[in-house]
């Protein structure tokens, strides 16, 4: 412990492990796929609906998840409302604390979820699977609103998870500010993946050239991150991602999901058809492989 | 010779009241823990509680009990320091460690259902009946002092005895502590006796001696501070501990520039597109062929158009 590389090395962990890798992981796919479906209802061409539609579609149920799983993870999961209001002389209250990741965050994705499944119901309206007198919650100014909404706290849930480590003192979370950023990019960039693979027969091509653009600029901006964090902080990086955290890293995010990835987008005809769904692939296992890395490595270091 | 507090018949006053401890004369007895386990109920370490199987011997010493945890909130560290093999030379080091009830404190900044409070005594305490046990406080106390207590599945430390605080008695660890390695009192007071230890340490030649957390520069003070001969770092205690909430306005900021710039990305792709779009509908209208701009990857083709 003398030479310990930081002071966060003399804290505890919070034994934060699968259920929260994979809440960070849907999270950021669920935040991604709100914000590139607002982007192509809000600035897209008509023929771009049919792939805004899948990512509210699926955002929607991703977000149930991430809250099922914030829930089961409490060691008292009766008193997840505890989170949300209190109790002030028998009178329930707003539970809010601004400075505290874990409360805004909670207020957070729970406002997304609504939002995402009111968007969710209207796309189901639209295709005739639910009333299509419900679709006016994909229309008009409303629609509008919704779909700006979801779009901003797509973004917020794709990068608060960052945040909630950093307002730690764990090693690693708590010595880079740059998790909240690198977890934004990995985010879109798998949910950019995502609607690749589930939509790429049905999509207008020109749709998914745009998803491919912003999947291979936000993996690079994230490799570029990385990048940052391993230089600004080496002597933690080195010690927390020890015993093979380190190359399920490089292999795993750095190579299989970024690089390779960006040669398929950039080489399409490589692997014939098979080479958007295998570059997608590979970035959402590495959009995977880096949460799990980031939660994991640093759960163990001591 | 050290004044310690007699119990009082009432409750203390308002005003911030902690520990001193005087790793100095430590004897390591763990009197402090079995009291502290004996006045809250804490079980002993188990299979469950210390992950190992029941009452194993650590190796580490002649500390059997770990560390600080949900179920120990006292624990005194045995540190030998033998620098020659044949152990001719060297000293022990003990201290009796405990939450820091520091004026800034983490845990209570970050925890989302406000079950960790301040008390009148400016003591912090965890609220064991609002706690949902979603861990933020431990990975929040730069000092690692919180953990799950197995028994009621709830975050838990030392609460420096409120009830007893509350009833005007002395904590438990301190009225045990027979050598008052552990001090109890007003803070104020225990800061100027602390001061005329460290000056009659020094005076007696251990020129090492000084106090950690006494005075504001660590997270505004530390209700439960320590003197100590040697590093912080030697004690498990980290020389700069830091808030939480200090890596939140950075940290926002870029993930809000990275966001801007995602948005601004996507909306030049959408709308270099749709006037790429246009242009080859204009060139179609006039028939032959259309230089095309593949959007928004920028490669440039030429693209044959109807009549």
């Amino acid at each position: 412990m003398n030479n310990a590389p930081s002071p966060t090395f003399f804290t505890e962990s919070p034994e934060w492990g699968w259920f929260i890798v994979v809440y960070f992981f849907l999270g950021g796919i669920a935040g991604g796929l709100a914000f590139l479906g607002a982007l192509l209802d809000l600035f897209g061409r008509q023929e771009d609906r049919r792939t805004s539609r899948i990512a509210h579609l699926i955002a929607a149920p991703l977000v149930v998840i991430c809250l099922l799983l914030l829930v089961v993870d409490l060691n008292r999961p009766e008193r997840f409302w505890r989170m949300m209001f209190r109790l002030d002389d028998d009178v329930l209250q707003i539970m809010f604390k601004y400075w505290s990741p874990i409360s805004f965050g909670a207020w957070g994705v729970g406002i997304f979820g609504l939002v995402a499944s009111l968007l969710f119901v209207g796309v189901l309206a639209e295709t005739g699977t639910l009333p299509r007198g419900l679709a006016f919650l994909r229309r008009g100014g409303l629609g509008t609103v919704l779909t700006a909404i979801s779009g901003l706290l797509g973004l917020f849930t794709a990068g608060y998870t960052g945040i909630l480590l950093a307002s730690t003192n764990r090693p690693l979370w708590a010595d880079t500010t740059l998790l909240g950023l690198l977890f934004l990019l990995s985010g879109v960039s798998a949910a950019a993946a995502v609607l690749m693979l589930v939509g790429h027969r049905r999509a207008h091509p020109g749709t998914v050239r745009w998803l491919g653009w912003m999947d291979t600029t936000s993996s690079l901006l994230e490799l570029a991150v990385l990048a940052i964090i391993a230089l600004t902080v080496w002597s933690v990086v080195q010690e927390v991602l020890d015993g093979g955290w380190g190359i399920l890293l490089i292999v795993g995010t750095i190579l299989l999901g970024i690089l390779i990835p960006v040669v398929l987008h950039w080489r399409p005809r490589l692997l014939g058809s098979l080479t958007v769904p295998s570059a997608a692939l590979l970035v959402i296992a590495g959009s995977f492989v880096l949460r799990t890395v980031v939660v994991l490595a640093s759960e163990r270091a001591t | 010779m050290v004044q310690i507090p007699e119990p009082q018949p009432a409750a203390y006053a308002a005003e911030p009241m902690g520990f001193y401890t005087d790793t100095t004369v430590c004897i390591g007895c763990k009197a402090c823990e079995v009291a502290c386990k004996e006045w809250n109920g804490l079980p002993a370490r188990t299979d469950e509680t210390a992950g190992g199987p029941a009452y194993q011997l650590s190796g580490n010493s002649y500390d059997n009990t770990g560390g600080l945890s949900g179920v120990q909130w006292r624990h005194v560290q045995f540190i030998e320091q033998f620098p020659n093999e044949d152990r001719s030379e060297g000293r022990w080091l003990m201290m009796s460690d405990v939450c820091k009830h520091c004026v800034q404190a983490g845990c209570l900044e970050v925890c989302p259902t406000n079950a960790i409070i301040r008390t009148e005594f400016d003591t912090v305490v965890i609220q064991a009946d609002v706690c949902n046990g979603c861990r933020a406080c431990i990975s929040a106390c730069p000092f690692g002092v919180i953990e799950i207590n197995p028994v009621n599945n709830t975050a838990m430390k030392c609460t420096l005895c409120y009830d007893r605080m509350q009833a005007g008695m002395v904590p438990a660890c301190a009225q045990a502590c027979p050598t008052a390695s552990i001090q109890f009192g007003p803070i104020a007071d225990l800061r100027q006796r602390a001061q005329g230890r460290v000056d009659q340490l020094k005076a007696g030649g251990e020129t090492r001696a000084y106090l950690y957390g006494a005075d504001d520069s660590v997270l505004g003070g530390l209700n439960s501070f320590y003197l100590l001969v040697d590093e912080p770092e030697v004690y498990g205690l980290p020389s700069d501990p830091q808030l939480p909430s200090r890596n939140i306005p950075t940290s926002s900021t870029l993930s809000a520039l990275g966001a801007v710039a995602l948005g601004a990305l996507g909306v030049v792709g959408l709308r270099k597109r749709r006037m790429d779009g246009f242009a080859a509908e204009a060139a179609a209208e006039g028939g032959g062929t259309a230089i095309v701009r593949d959007e928004p990857t920028g490669h440039v083709r030429e693209e044959v158009r109807g009549e």
